[in-house]
């Protein structure tokens, strides 16, 4: 078993309520955040290395030296609840199982940024664990760790929890800033940057949950000794919630660093697949990031093992790596569609697209309505490089990150199984049922490309 | 997409709900009351049949003291508000990848075959209405469905027939508790 920093006590009976948590050590951190100056607990993070666990993986303490403190303006932690990036589902279970850790956090790390106002804004699907925040929010008041001088520090802070109501771009963080003021989820262009100007124009700290719940941790036991666990500058644990076609779908806590093959075919994490069928491909930290076909996986192009950390996964670039980005690890075996999968992809990102860059609007319903005309057997081989253009063109001209999030799948579908979409304009009759490759799985049709361009050749 | 109907009936907000309203203001500072504007129209809908009538949301404006504009042009960016009249127990099926991985199609189309609907549409009795909806973040219990506030995960048909039946029987509690 490996370490567990945020799981350590999730097997507690009644570990969601005050008095459990508490009786294991909980907001031990906060006294003792309230004895450091709030700088050196920005220090300790920094030292830690811990990384931003919603997807983009930027240093935390980092992120937080950025936060104007001159000015003299009131400031914010706002955490980032808004959990609906396709495949991540790790922030519902800490929340739903450990709220108190996330309100343990939230205190401990806005008396590290001077902030007397915190906010968690939590998507609105997730309506039951909003309760549940609720409900911890007003033990931790009641018990006299927040609202005015608390436990006689002479510091104040209110915490509050409050709701979206079902749009994937307010996990963007200043379209969630937005949201949280009642607009509509548009993000703002940047700069400048929430840390300077950020909710109601105050300087602001947008964090995700997982983030936010390694901060006690930190805190008690020393940014070094959390910079002991992982490997390089992966640092500490990290949450993959895992899914698709394997035995033991879940989330779990994994030190950085072990092996991909290790966490897909271990009993302690997945598990191995689901059925008798091959592993086909992996999408590793979220819909946004490249699908990786199977050989790639577990060995990197330069044939070294592929680890869990930042680096590894993201070794060969996008030519031959991808990203660990939230932890959404989707397992697809021989019998998914890599065309089908990419167009329902592209139909998420065209439905959540907010509407304000035309590359981005236009572009995602192009690109769906190309992929849904290839996957039911309508496309020509000339889709298959429209597509290729119109995602080249909206990667890197939108105002936030939805559009490159849309364009990268898609390429990188093409890019490692440009032969499958091949198959789909060659065999139309082949894909009329929307389970192709369910009774003739992709390892045993494939043949039939490689044979015609032999005939070609 | 988004459509505005006028009901030409009066809301009448229960005190339970003016009260919780009003407690939601006193989270934010002082002139950022439309702050709240997101929880408090779900709270309205919740009371309001599962949907957003014209009127409806020109009371959360008048509570908020903001435009009605303000509101409109929220309510129709967010897929959790209902801008026309939905089935009491609204199916909301996650079709994205992971689901679709394990069978959220053949789910859909159980569910609607079975209902005697197509996605979208509500059964003549106004009980049930399907929707197929985009990731909810509940990939590793695939295939899965959101009804009222509460997840039904792990599906298969004979949970959903069961699911049917406790709607109709009047089992299914809707909405989590303050």
């Amino acid at each position: 078993m490996g370490k567990k920093i945020l799981l350590e006590h999730i097997d507690v009976p009644g570990i969601e309520t005050y008095a459990v948590y508490r009786s294991k050590g909980g907001y031990e951190s906060v006294s003792k955040a309230l004895k450091t100056a709030p700088n050196d607990i920005v220090e300790e993070v920094k030292k830690s290395g811990l990384r931003g666990r919603g997807g983009a993986g930027f240093p935390t303490g980092l992120k937080w030296s950025f936060i104007d403190k001159k000015s003299g303006r009131p400031r914010h932690l706002v955490c980032n609840a808004d959990e609906s990036e396709p495949g991540t589902f790790k922030d519902r279970y800490l929340m739903e199982k450990l709220p108190h850790l996330l309100v343990e956090g939230m205190i401990t790390s806005s008396i590290a940024l001077e902030a007397n106002l915190s906010y968690i804004y939590i998507r609105g699907e997730y309506m039951w664990v909003y309760r549940i925040l609720e409900k911890a929010i007003n033990e931790a008041k009641a018990a006299g760790w927040l609202g005015k001088n608390i436990q006689g520090s002479g510091y104040d802070l209110e915490l509050h929890v409050t709701c979206g109501a079902g749009a994937y771009i307010c996990g963007e963080e200043t379209a969630l800033i937005e949201s949280l003021e009642g607009k509509r989820g548009n993000p703002r262009i940047k700069p400048p940057f929430p840390a300077v100007v950020g909710l109601y124009g105050n300087p602001t700290v947008v964090n995700n949950v997982e983030s936010i719940m390694n901060i006690p941790w930190i805190l008690n036991n020393g940014g070094e000794e959390y910079a002991k666990i992982g490997v390089g500058k992966s640092t500490g644990t990290k949450l993959i919630s895992a899914s698709g076609n394997i035995r033991k779908p879940g989330v779990y806590e994994i030190e950085l660093g072990i092996t991909v093959e290790d966490f897909v075919m271990s009993d302690e994490w997945c598990g191995g697949m689901q059925t008798d069928r091959p592993l086909k491909a992996c999408v590793p930290g979220g819909s946004s990031v490249p699908i990786l076909p199977a050989n790639l996986l577990f060995k990197t192009a330069k044939d070294e093992t592929r680890l869990m950390t930042y680096e590894s996964m993201s070794d060969g670039g996008f030519a031959t790596g991808s990203m660990i980005g939230s932890g959404g690890f989707i397992v697809y075996d021989d019998r998914a569609c890599v065309v089908r999968n990419t167009w329902n992809f592209s139909r998420f990102y065209h439905h959540e697209s907010c509407g304000q860059c035309s590359p981005c609007r236009e572009g995602t319903g192009w690109m769906e309505k190309i992929l849904w005309r290839l996957e039911h057997g309508f496309g020509n081989m000339e889709d298959i490089e429209l597509l290729w253009d119109i995602q080249r063109k909206i990667e890197g001209n939108t105002i936030c990150p939805l559009g490159d999030a849309a364009a990268w799948p898609v390429a990188a579908a093409i890019r490692h199984f440009r032969d499958e979409f091949e198959f789909h304009v060659k065999f139309p009759e082949k894909v009329k049922n929307r389970k192709h490759f369910e009774g003739e799985p992709w390892e045993k049709v494939k043949h039939l490309i490689k044979k015609e361009e032999t005939v070609l050749a | 997409m988004s459509l505005i109907i006028k009901s030409n009936k009066e809301i009448n907000l229960s005190d339970r709900t003016l009260a919780r309203i009003a407690e939601l203001k006193t989270r934010f500072p002082e002139g950022r009351q439309k702050s709240a504007l997101l929880t408090v129209l779900h709270e309205v809908q919740d009371e309001n049949e599962n949907w957003l009538t014209i009127e409806a949301m020109d009371k959360v404006a008048e509570l908020l003291s903001i435009k009605p504009v303000e509101v409109y042009e929220v309510a129709s960016f967010y897929s959790m508000y209902n801008q026309k009249p939905v089935g009491k127990y609204m199916f909301e099926f996650c079709r994205t990848s992971c689901c679709a991985l394990r069978g959220a199609e053949d789910m859909i189309e159980y569910t609607c075959n079975k209902l005697g609907v197509e996605e979208g549409q509500v059964t003549a009795d106004g009980m049930f209405s399907v929707k197929g909806v985009e990731c909810l973040g509940a990939c590793g219990y695939a295939p899965m469905m959101q009804l009222g506030d509460f997840y039904q995960e792990f599906l298969n048909e004979q949970k959903i027939d069961a699911l049917i039946e406790d709607c109709k029987a009047g089992k299914i509690e809707l909405l989590s508790k303050v």
